[in-house]
């Protein structure tokens, strides 16, 4: 039985909906429309006016081997990032739903790094990691490894991932945890008196169980790492060494307002649209199928 | 097939005690109900035996062999739980070959014996169901059919038809007898529900606030309680209680007399006021309060007169039929 409210009459129900809608019309439609608009056209650099190019754009960036790389790159970013955060936050969160004592502690501790921005976060990562003065790098350099993620592409690529992940770590360990602690305990037990040791539990029992609750954070993070990234990025690598570490948000940036070449940026928004739109429906199409509630 | 023993059985949790002290050998096939009100530590003493909680002291003995150290799985029982405790995303079939799978049953085996298992609780129709998709009885014969097909020595159950309705409860309630005669296994079982440990139990142990007030067959127990509370808590409606001083002659302490046991008459030992009388067909229950507020319950045959809401009666019993407490609630005999 739903229980609904229902009002009578045409304008109150508009009326209630009006925010929401002009918030929505002000900061996504109209915003949207303009870049499908531009990415129709190659202003000049000035902006005083405009040539009318149609597809081009669209023609231009497909055949640009650095726009088609930012695909690798992002694919490659998004995937590390999500699985070291979501693979981190789990073994936290297992670990935490063990404790009996102290729990609370443990978990505030956890949560901290959520409330750090995800710019400072890049700067903290980047001070650590400094070429010159970081602590990390010291240490390792008395390991005797060279660490300079400002030449080695791979390392570049890490230590991006590794900041990104950092702060999206509390967010899933709070998920996870809250997953964890709504499995009923005597489920646990029964599985624990039919003979399953913790691995064979968790494999068989809590994580099938979780499984809502990873596909939703799995969804969150891929959109996190796409977009939410770009000061991570900016403040530690700004895309180099050699775009090893451009994702498209952060191309969109690059070649709009440093290239500026508006016409192209906004043609990788409306391609970066696309594919958003595309990826949480194939998700919740496939993927939720799959999913045990 | 096995024994239990519990031998000066504790738990604390911090500084409260929860068990002080249980002591009971269960022979082989016995079965046993842990009976009392919330609280009293009926299934945390279930959960030693489990060993889903450890024992503060005292030892656990299942066939001989002590298990105080023993993990769950290694103890060789079965349990079913309140909630059921089914595997939410395994179809029926799946949650009962679990057990034997991690046990590396072969498989032309475990079809085998989980297919015995579902005829013997009628649920061969539903084996490729989810849980989410049974009834209530259903679950709970899953649950059942998860303890029968691992063949344990020890069966442990946990309130499992608190959850069902009234109905459903009395049918599941015989059937767990039946099935528990058939098969064999020992077994304990712990309700607060002191009908179902009455028409189950071959002994029930009467738990209250952590003691063991009485072990007995069910009807020794109703006989002849062994402390006020056996005697207040086994029996439907509850025995009256009547302060000792109230009556001429009497020490100290009160006296227990069961329902059925009360008679209105004209000159009684008390008199008390009808407050209301219920009619339930083959019986009625007369309310009645006595001088000093107490509630007396009389249970009379329905041949007999129902007396009006008001009238003063005398309430008469046999002294043979007497149960004296002292003032700790021990049983003077």
């Amino acid at each position: 039985m739903e229980k609904r409210v229902t009002f009578k009459g045409r304008w109150l129900p508009l009326l209630l909906v009006l925010p929401q809608i002009a918030i929505t019309a002000i900061f996504f439609f109209y915003p949207a429309g303009q870049a499908i608009w531009q990415s129709l056209f190659i202003p000049d650099p000035f902006g005083l006016s405009m040539r009318w190019v149609g597809l081009g754009n669209f023609e231009f960036l497909l055949s640009d081997p650095y726009y088609r790389a930012s695909f690798v790159t992002t694919a490659v970013f998004s995937i590390l990032v999500t699985l070291v955060s979501m693979g981190v936050a789990l073994y936290l969160a297992v670990l935490a739903d063990r404790l009996i004592k102290g729990s609370g502690t443990y978990r505030t501790l956890l949560i901290w790094p959520y409330a750090v921005a995800p710019a400072v976060a890049g700067v903290l990562w980047l001070f650590m990691f400094n070429t010159r003065v970081g602590v990390v790098t010291w240490y390792l350099g008395l390991l005797g490894y060279d660490w300079n993620h400002v030449l080695n592409e791979g390392e570049a690529m890490g230590l991006v991932v590794v900041a990104s992940a950092w702060g999206r770590i509390s967010y899933n360990f709070l998920f996870f945890l809250a997953g964890l602690q709504a499995i009923p305990k005597s489920v646990i037990e029964a599985a624990a008196i039919d003979g399953a040791h913790f691995w064979t539990r968790f494999r068989t029992i809590v994580f099938p169980l979780l499984s809502p609750t990873t596909f939703f954070l799995m969804v969150v993070n891929i959109i996190y790492a796409f977009f939410e990234t770009f000061g991570v990025i900016h403040t530690i690598t700004s895309g180099g060494p050699q775009q090893a570490t451009t994702i498209l948000v952060y191309k969109v940036y690059s070649d709009g307002f440093v290239g500026q070449d508006l016409g192209s940026s906004a043609a990788q928004s409306v391609i970066l649209l696309l594919i958003v739109s595309v990826l949480t429906v194939v998700q919740f199409k496939y993927i939720e199928r799959r999913v045990h509630y | 097939m096995a024994t239990v023993t519990l031998e000066n059985l504790k738990k604390s949790f911090g500084k409260t005690e929860v068990i002080q002290g249980i002591d009971i050998d269960i022979a082989d096939g016995e079965f046993v109900v842990i009976v009392g009100p919330s609280g009293c530590g009926k299934s945390t003493l279930l959960r030693m035996v489990a060993g889903l909680e450890t024992a503060t002291s005292g030892e656990v003995r299942i066939d001989g062999k002590r298990v105080n150290d023993v993990e769950p799985m290694d103890r060789d029982i079965a349990m079913v739980f309140q909630n059921y405790a089914l595997y939410p995303h395994m179809s029926v079939f799946d949650n009962m070959a679990y057990g034997l799978k991690i046990q590396k049953v072969a498989k032309p085996e475990i079809a085998e014996r989980v297919q015995t298992a579902a005829k013997l609780l009628q649920l061969e129709p539903y084996l490729q169901r989810k849980p989410r998709e049974l009834s209530g009885g259903q679950r709970q014969r899953v649950a059942m059919g998860r303890a029968i097909v691992r063949k344990p020595a020890v069966f442990l159950f946990d309130e499992p038809l608190s959850n069902l309705d009234a109905k459903l409860r009395v049918q599941m309630r015989l059937e767990i007898k039946a099935l528990q005669r058939e098969l064999g296994v020992t077994s304990l079982y712990v309700t607060h529900d002191q009908v179902e440990a009455m028409t189950l139990a071959d002994r029930m142990i009467v738990m209250n606030a952590g003691v063991a007030d009485q072990i007995g067959a069910p009807l020794d127990v109703y006989a002849d309680p062994a402390t006020e509370f056996v005697a207040g808590f086994i029996g439907s409606p509850p025995t009256n209680f009547i302060d000792a001083a109230l009556l001429d002659g009497e020490r100290a302490g009160r006296i227990g007399i069961r329902p059925e046991h009360v008679r209105l008459a004209e000159q009684g030992r008390i008199e008390a006021v009808v407050v209301y009388a219920e009619a339930l067909g083959a019986e009625t229950l007369v309310h009645l309060r006595a001088g000093d507020g107490q509630q007396i319950t009389v249970r009379q045959e329905s041949g007999l007169a129902i007396p009006t809401e008001g009238q003063s009666c005398g309430l008469a019993w046999d002294s043979a039929q007497v149960m004296r407490f002292d003032e700790a609630g021990l049983r003077q005999r």
